[in-house]
């Protein structure tokens, strides 16, 4: 067989020769482009040429730091790699003046240092040593934001095709299969089944032709680390998928990628290409004798195509609608071949596994759940972004540790997790290790693992309508109960919201959401009424505080709200007046205004003109 | 006279032509054809939909429950620019809702209409765009932009506002 081993030794020489040159990285994956990367990056190269500076420039992926965004990392030869945050074009310009021309950081700017075996600057944190990264381990996110994404020869460099060389040389499918399952790695869409198990499936299945399947479908709104893996690592989800065809004996592969994600499509074409031109997919890998292609399948647009038979469905070309399962994909899957269907970051977990072995995969984690996971830490935290670590570890030093607490010094009133299929977790269980069974207990999931960090400022009633209407407008109509159900239990919570709730809206609730739960076709049906079942069974005062006292503690439900004029605090300037488009607000010159609620329409344009903090929402 | 907007229609019924002897002999593609014809059109007109019926060889019913199913089809000419509003759950605990305003406020959108009457937007609300870091999100054709607020947002649109932007032009040489 063909090896790569020389390859790789020179393309580990040739990342070396270029670490010895001045490097400038910035990161360029979905979200660094959201906060303005692109223009720091033309900002950075227009000065570098207008300067006829002989520095290299680099776009990577994602380092997980969104609330640092845009990021832009100096590399010197010899010194450490400093990582700028926040950098806006100006800024940037500045930087590199000092930094290029004179040597100098500017620590202001930093957010840490990666010494790499240099000495590293003084009175300036180590990257690993900071909040965000001390709790971390780097497995699956590795590479995510060192490698440009588009080059082959990065991944090659950094172990890259390392495991799939290992797989074809010298392990039997069997062997394979056996690694995997004694890793314990389960998948990280969601249900968290043992990846093992299901390519064992596979692999029993009789046939000449398989398939196998990566759900780049992430739907759940608050997750996007699939995205980030994509965008920041494509590579290695392709190699995943050639390790698992290889063990299950398919030799052809579909990426199910959502249509939202153009950045990640266009580096996984790329991806592809190169590793066909390379030998490494295609016919005969590396004169192995085996064969495995790749295709992409672009989602159109639909939530329910993340369950596992809704999306093969939808690349036969039809209504992404599920079926009910048996048979498994595992026995009769796309276009009725056996099929093994795993998420990205499943796939991206298993050249690590291969490489390290099982054992060190093992070692992180509970009993039951091994391995890392990523999690998107959002909503009202300080530090937003991607953190990866060791399941098991507890929400609290998750949202507090790395991601640096609330927002604004507000009060941690719960945090969501699972997107529309989890629940809502209060401050009380804080403390919960997290892991796929200690989840499932709170009444949540672990899901894809978007973690929504909500603050007291946000109504759990408001919360639940909103991912009731999500699942209500994404379910595929298919089945009676999530089709009526969803719709019904919708209706309440508006009906709620608006103020309009009755004393049995709750049990009402409660019983559909049952239903609804034990009675739906697939997934995305089963799992609808979480949310609401989670906020009823930690935020049930909320509940009551609507219906009975039609008040709105959170003062978000804008039916519910009263909007006043404190009479002590207004100097009468009239601004409020003025501003209100409905007329509502009356009252002299100099003397207290007051808002007439019934014509008031709630907008608070009041509220945020007022320079004396006068008008209140209750 | 003018008739570059004839070139226009014959340039894109050539590229349908294209697009469906490509795909002539396949089966399992009705959405790629379907994604292509989008490209091309900007949406999915009705006399396309028999042109892939009939090279298909697929029921037209069962092409237009495909086009209808997915929110990524549209069966009505849409504007120059598509603004994505992301609606996720970061976004909207961030106050999306308020960016959603805004942009409907610019383009003066009424009644659920959701294309501006110059044609020149449609505005796309969202089931996430998957930068929840940067939250509240939107995007306009493929610029992506995070961390928005209310006011922020004419200024950006109105870079992408050709009608306007010709007239500030006018505004200039007077």
């Amino acid at each position: 067989m063909h090896s790569l081993k020389e390859m790789r030794r020179e393309f580990q020489r040739a990342f070396n020769v270029s670490t010895n040159r001045v490097k400038v990285a910035i990161g360029l994956g979905t979200c660094g482009i959201a906060a303005g990367g692109e223009k720091v990056w033309n900002a950075v190269n227009e000065y570098v040429e207008n300067e006829g500076l002989d520095v290299d420039m680099m776009s990577t992926g994602c380092l997980g730091m969104c609330y640092a965004e845009p990021i832009m990392e100096v590399h010197m030869p010899g010194e450490p790699r400093f990582v700028y945050g926040n950098v806006k074009p100006e800024t940037a310009v500045e930087i590199l003046e000092r930094h290029l021309k004179y040597g100098r950081p500017s620590p202001e700017y930093i957010v840490g240092q990666d010494p790499r075996g240099f000495e590293p600057a003084p009175n300036i944190m180590e990257l690993k040593d900071t909040g965000f990264f001390k709790s971390q381990v780097k497995t699956v996110l590795g590479r995510c934001g060192i490698i440009d994404p588009e080059q082959i020869a990065h991944y090659i460099a950094f172990g890259g095709y390392e495991a799939l060389e290992k797989v074809l040389s010298e392990m039997s499918q069997i062997e394979v299969i056996e690694e995997i399952k004694r890793s314990g790695l389960r998948g990280r869409g969601g249900g968290g089944f043992p990846t093992g198990r299901k390519w064992e499936a596979a692999y029993n299945s009789p046939g000449p032709k398989k398939y196998v399947i990566c759900n780049a479908d992430e739907g759940d709104p608050g997750a996007f680390m699939d995205r980030s893996i994509l965008e920041g690592d494509p590579h290695s989800v392709l190699e995943g998928m050639a390790i698992c065809g290889y063990a299950i004996g398919a030799d052809e592969g579909y990426i199910y990628v959502r249509a939202e994600y153009p950045l990640a499509i266009k580096r996984l074409r790329k991806a592809i290409q190169d590793a066909e031109a390379m030998g490494i997919l295609g016919d005969n890998i590396l004169d192995s004798g085996f064969s495995f292609r790749i295709r992409i399948a672009a989602g159109a647009g639909a939530f329910v195509c993340g369950e596992e038979t809704a999306l093969m469905h939808s690349i036969e070309g039809k209504r992404g609608m599920p079926r009910v399962r048996p048979p498994y994909p595992a026995q009769s899957g796309l276009w009725g071949k056996p099929t093994n269907i795993n998420n990205v970051e499943t796939y991206a977990n298993v050249p690590g596994i291969i490489r390290k072995g099982a054992d060190w995969f093992a070692a992180m984690g509970t009993d039951n759940s091994k391995g890392s996971k990523v999690f998107a830490l959002t909503g009202k935290i300080r530090r937003t972004g991607l953190a990866e670590v060791p399941i098991g570890i507890s929400l609290r030093d998750v949202v507090f540790d790395i991601g640096g607490g609330i927002q604004n010094d507000r009060k941690f009133k719960a945090v969501q997790i699972g997107g529309p299929s989890g629940g809502c977790i209060p401050a009380s269980h804080l403390d919960t290790p997290i892991d796929y069974d200690s989840l499932i207990q709170l009444g949540a999931m672990m899901g894809s693992g978007g973690l929504v960090v909500m603050d007291e400022d946000t109504c759990m009633v408001d919360v639940a309508r909103y991912f009731l209407k999500f699942t209500q407008e994404e379910s595929c109509g298919k089945c009676t109960p999530c089709r009526e159900g969803t719709m019904r239990m919708l209706q309440i919570l508006e009906r709620i919201c608006q103020g309009q709730g009755g004393p049995e809206d709750i049990d009402t609730l409660e019983n559909l959401a049952l239903v609804v739960k034990s009675t739906s076709l697939c997934g995305l049906g089963q799992s609808a009424p979480n949310p609401v079942l989670a906020t009823l069974r930690y935020f049930r005062s909320e509940y009551e505080e609507h219906i009975f006292n039609k008040k709105c503690p959170a003062g978000i439900c804008v039916e519910l709200l009263d909007i006043i004029i404190d009479p002590a605090a207004c100097k009468g300037c009239t601004l409020c007046k003025n501003v209100c488009p409905a007329d509502a607000i009356t009252g002299e010159r100099k003397k207290p205004h007051s808002i007439d609620p019934e014509k008031c329409i709630k907008c608070q344009a009041c509220i945020m003109k007022c320079p004396f903090g006068a008008i209140t929402k209750g | 006279m003018c008739n570059c907007g004839e070139n226009l229609r014959d340039q894109r019924y050539t590229a349908l032509e294209k697009t469906l002897k490509k795909y002539r002999h396949t089966t399992g593609k009705i959405i790629p054809v379907l994604q292509e014809i989008q490209d091309i059109f900007g949406y999915v007109p009705i006399e396309a939909i028999r042109e892939v019926s009939r090279e298909l060889k697929v029921p037209s019913s069962e092409i237009y429950g495909v086009v209808t199913f997915y929110g990524q089809f549209h069966l009505q000419a849409r504007g120059k620019n598509i603004i994505r509003v992301c609606t996720g759950t970061a976004c909207h605990v961030q106050g999306g809702g308020k960016i959603l305003e805004a942009i409907t406020d610019y383009l003066g959108l009424k009644d659920g209409k959701m294309t501006s009457d110059d044609m020149m937007f449609t505005l796309e609300p969202v089931a996430c765009l998957g930068a929840c870091g940067m939250a509240p999100v939107m995007m306009v054709n493929e610029d992506a932009y995070g961390r928005l607020t209310p006011d922020e947002v004419p200024a950006i649109l109105a870079r992408y506002d050709e009608n306007r932007k010709q007239k500030d032009d006018e505004k200039c040489i007077a």
